[in-house]
């Protein structure tokens, strides 16, 4: 645990684990002087993870070389049977999204197209952890975990939740954040926990995130009740669901991290996207619904590693890309607009004759909301993305 | 030395069971397994898990009722299980850990998940017919026999490349799948660090074309289809490599006796083997074993268990979940009739059997692993193992799993907890037994 050696030393009280509180943490004390720069807002990144085909998720139906190059993945235009969701003209969205079109349509969602980070690696894993790390190299945190350093803790939760049960490089980090996966089995007494947790506390490596899965543990006990045995608990939309009673939860957290696999679409792609593409609206739609009046005051990115190959391969599938789509939505949202770009389909404007060329710096995005959504100091913005001068907080993504 | 005999069962296997003792000569128990193999396990083959597989899809297509095991379950899915349950037997009741522990690390060196459907029958395959007979072989031969198999040919997408140029892809304007090609570069062989470009990734590409898989006429399994090769000269890494089956071959094995994939190699073993961030001098050990020997894996595996590193300190690696399940339930003996709680156990703990979400396994770090919410799963599943053996003596459990690496907290913890399974959970849940 990379985290985990600053918190060695701390040690919670038996009351202090069991009701969840943090009090005792040593961390506390440096949030207080940033008391007042989150205040209500909420803010959820859902990691797309396997690199969604964005030309395929939003498709440029305008673009005259879109259907040279994407043939059988060009779906029909707008208004004819199966066609796609209207998004002002020249871009559709994939007809699964509908929930996400409705969203587009109540002005509540954005569709940011053409973007990428400012990596250029065609590897999953390499571009995944740029991704999350928030820059053009591997770092050993996260870029939300680091912006959490200037969010404070609304109450007795962390400011920040992975919700799905491991914590996503996005998230880990110096400062300490939860975790919760739906509970499936019988649990040992709270007494017999804290015998655990006395063992546990006497490791270095283990103290903190044992201490830290009580914590966690401890809160969305209380939110969300005793466990259920339903079978797809695992389930993103489920998922999406609790994140979003979590998030709505007075003191509870104001930062929460999901991830949704499955995109990676080499072979087979109009059958095999079905799956996951369904989830993730699914998804975004008991997000809104759990988050109550929250939902006002909540930003929801959707991002990717990368995007997939313009070209369809030979197996009606598309390969690793670059540029691709990015997805914000949320009452806080100025939404309702294609923001795009459009570098265009024809020969020769495809970067390196093969992917969708980006316009667009995803952190311009992300650093445009840490500024106007969670409304962090310039200074703040810059420790969760170090070197990336060159990449301005985008204006204009929350409305006023 | 007693020490040295428990971390040779936990460091090198998957620990000790219940009423075995530890080894009186750790190193020579270890190379013992090196040299002298159990039997191979038996298990569904390819040609029965590739008949099962379209039997069913048949019945599915027709609108029939899908083929039944003598049990009633689907005879797909009761074997799939079964191949899991075997797995997880072999483990609770081996005796060369060692052995099972490097099978298990290089299947995930070369992931294939079941969550691609089609391959779910044939994995256990996999392991027996591509992994398994090459353990203490040549790395080469891994690498090509990896490449053959048709769990691999699928799971990464190459059974369906086919070269555009080929009379398959004139005739049916399919085209070139790169996915096995660039996972072989950056997972399987050299790594990123090895400084191949896309170029390098497509002309291997085009190597790979018409390496496919035969699922309907006998023989069933690994096909090599001339008429989807892509013709032409293919450059990779420099070299030049013509038409043909063996052209590909040979690339497998240059790309395999590549000096970045010892590097590569090097690090994976010293990380799983002696830490997560490996101390460089074992690095360099393995590395030079690989280079001198040609990748002689048999020779590398002496070399880890001549690594001072692997043994000292004890307990630096943070047991994944797979690992922790084996140990405890061998720790208690857990019936052999019951290996299926094994393969739930992982599940339950977030690694579910030859399910990696991506062609490059599961992580082998402790950042990975010891979430807070990942330890707290860990202790509610030891919790229900411990529920499964009231009776037994919590001493001679952890005395089985630890010997003297158990800590005297530990220790008293357990002789006051209220009943055997609150001390059984005491033990499996102390931070000494989630390392390794």
């Amino acid at each position: 645990m990379s985290g985990a050696a600053p918190h060695a030393s701390f040690r919670p009280s038996r009351r202090g684990l069991l009701l969840g509180l943090g009090a005792t943490f040593a961390l506390g004390h440096a949030r207080v002087a940033f008391a007042q720069a989150a205040g209500d807002r909420r803010l959820v990144v859902v990691i797309l993870r396997g690199a969604l085909d964005g030309l395929y998720a939003v498709q440029p139906y305008g673009d005259p070389g879109a259907e040279e190059l994407r043939g059988a993945l060009m779906l029909p235009e707008p208004g004819r049977e199966g066609g796609l969701l209207d998004l002002g003209g020249r871009f559709g969205l994939h007809p699964g999204f509908a929930t996400l079109h409705g969203l587009y349509r109540a002005n509540e969602a954005l569709v940011l197209h053409a973007v990428a980070g400012p990596y250029r690696s065609r590897s999953h894993f390499e571009a995944q952890d740029m991704l999350e790390a928030g820059g053009g190299q591997r770092l050993t945190s996260g870029w939300l975990n680091r912006a959490l350093q200037a969010v404070p803790a609304a109450g007795q939760a962390r400011a920040g939740i992975a919700i799905g049960g491991g914590v996503p490089l996005l998230l880990r980090g110096p400062v300490p954040v939860g975790a919760y996966a739906p509970p499936g089995l019988d649990r040992p007494s709270e007494d017999l926990m804290l015998r655990l947790a006395e063992l546990q506390g006497a490791d270095p490596r283990l103290a903190a995130p044992f201490a830290e899965g009580m914590r966690a543990r401890g809160f969305a006990m209380q939110t969300l009740g005793a466990p259920s045995n339903e079978p797809d608990r695992g389930s993103f939309p489920r998922l999406a669901a609790a994140a979003g009673r979590l998030l709505a939860e007075r003191g509870g957290p104001r930062v929460a991290a999901l991830e949704l696999g499955g995109w990676d679409t080499h072979a087979g792609q109009a059958g095999r996207i079905m799956g996951p593409l369904r989830a993730l609206d699914e998804g975004l739609g008991q997000l809104k619904a759990s988050l109550g009046d929250h939902w006002a005051r909540t930003a929801v990115l959707v991002v990717t590693e990368f995007g997939r190959t313009a070209r369809v391969n030979g197996n009606s599938g598309t390969d690793h890309g670059t540029g691709g789509v990015a997805f914000l939505l949320g009452g806080a949202v100025a939404g309702g607009r294609v923001i795009a770009d459009w570098p265009g389909l024809a020969p020769g404007q495809l970067f390196e004759n093969r992917d969708l060329q980006p316009t667009r710096d995803l952190r311009t995005i992300a650093k445009g909301l840490l500024r106007d959504h969670l409304r962090l100091p310039e200074a703040a913005v810059a420790q969760a993305f170090p070197d990336s001068r060159e990449a301005p907080p985008m204006a204009g993504l929350i409305r006023a | 030395m007693s020490v040295r005999g428990h971390i040779a069962a936990i460091r090198f296997g998957y620990g000790l069971r219940l009423g075995e003792a530890p080894p009186a000569n750790p190193e020579a128990w270890l190379i013992e397994q090196l040299d002298r193999p159990a039997a191979p396990p038996e298990g569904l083959s390819l040609a029965e898990g590739i008949r099962l597989r379209m039997e069913d899809q048949a019945a599915r297509r027709a609108g029939q009722e899908t083929p039944r095991a003598a049990n009633g379950r689907s005879a797909l899915n009761d074997a799939v299980r079964n191949e899991g349950i075997a797995h997880a037997h072999r483990r609770l009741t081996t005796a060369q850990g060692f052995r099972e522990r490097l099978v298990d690390f290089w299947m995930n060196h070369f992931t294939v998940s079941r969550r691609v459907g089609v391959i779910q029958p044939i994995i256990g395959a996999f392991e027996r017919d591509a992994i398994r007979p090459h353990v203490t072989g040549r790395f080469a031969d891994m690498v090509v026999a990896v490449a053959r198999h048709p769990a691999m040919l699928v799971y990464l997408d190459n059974a369906g490349s086919i070269g555009p140029n080929s009379p398959t892809g004139q005739r049916r304007r399919r085209g070139l799948n790169e996915n096995l090609a660039r996972e072989v570069l950056e997972l399987h062989t050299l790594s990123p660090a090895g400084g191949y470009t896309q170029e390098d990734v497509q002309a291997f590409a085009r190597l790979l074309t018409g390496w496919s898989v035969e699922f309907t006429n006998p023989p069933v399994g690994f096909v090599y289809r001339t008429a989807a090769h892509e013709p032409g000269a293919k450059v990779i890494l420099g070299r030049r490599f013509g038409d043909g089956e063996a052209e590909g071959e040979a690339a497998l094995r240059f790309l395999a006796e590549h000096p970045a994939t010892w590097r590569h190699l090097a690090v994976k073993l010293a990380r799983h083997f002696v830490a997560d961030d490996p101390p460089p001098a074992a690095v360099r050990a393995l590395e030079a074993v690989l280079r001198e020997t040609k990748g002689d894996l048999g020779a590398t595996a002496r070399a880890l268990v001549r690594l001072p590193q692997a043994w000292d300190p004890p307990l630096a690696k943070f047991r994944a979940p797979a690992d922790y399940v084996i140990a405890a339930a061998r720790a208690i003996a857990l019936p052999e009739d019951r290996a299926d709680v094994i393969v739930s156990g992982m599940a339950a703990l977030a690694q579910p059997l030859w399910t990696a979400p991506q062609p490059n396994g599961w992580p082998d770090t402790m950042a990975e692993w010891a979430s807070p919410e990942g330890l707290m799963r860990r202790v509610d599943w030891a919790y229900n193992l411990a529920g499964r053996a009231p009776r037994a003596d919590a001493r001679a459990v952890a005395e089985t799993a630890l010997g003297p690496l158990g800590k005297g907290e530990t220790a008293t913890a357990m002789a006051r907890a209220g009943s055997v399974r609150d001390a059984l959970t005491l033990l499996f849940g102390s931070p000494e037994f989630m390392q390794r």
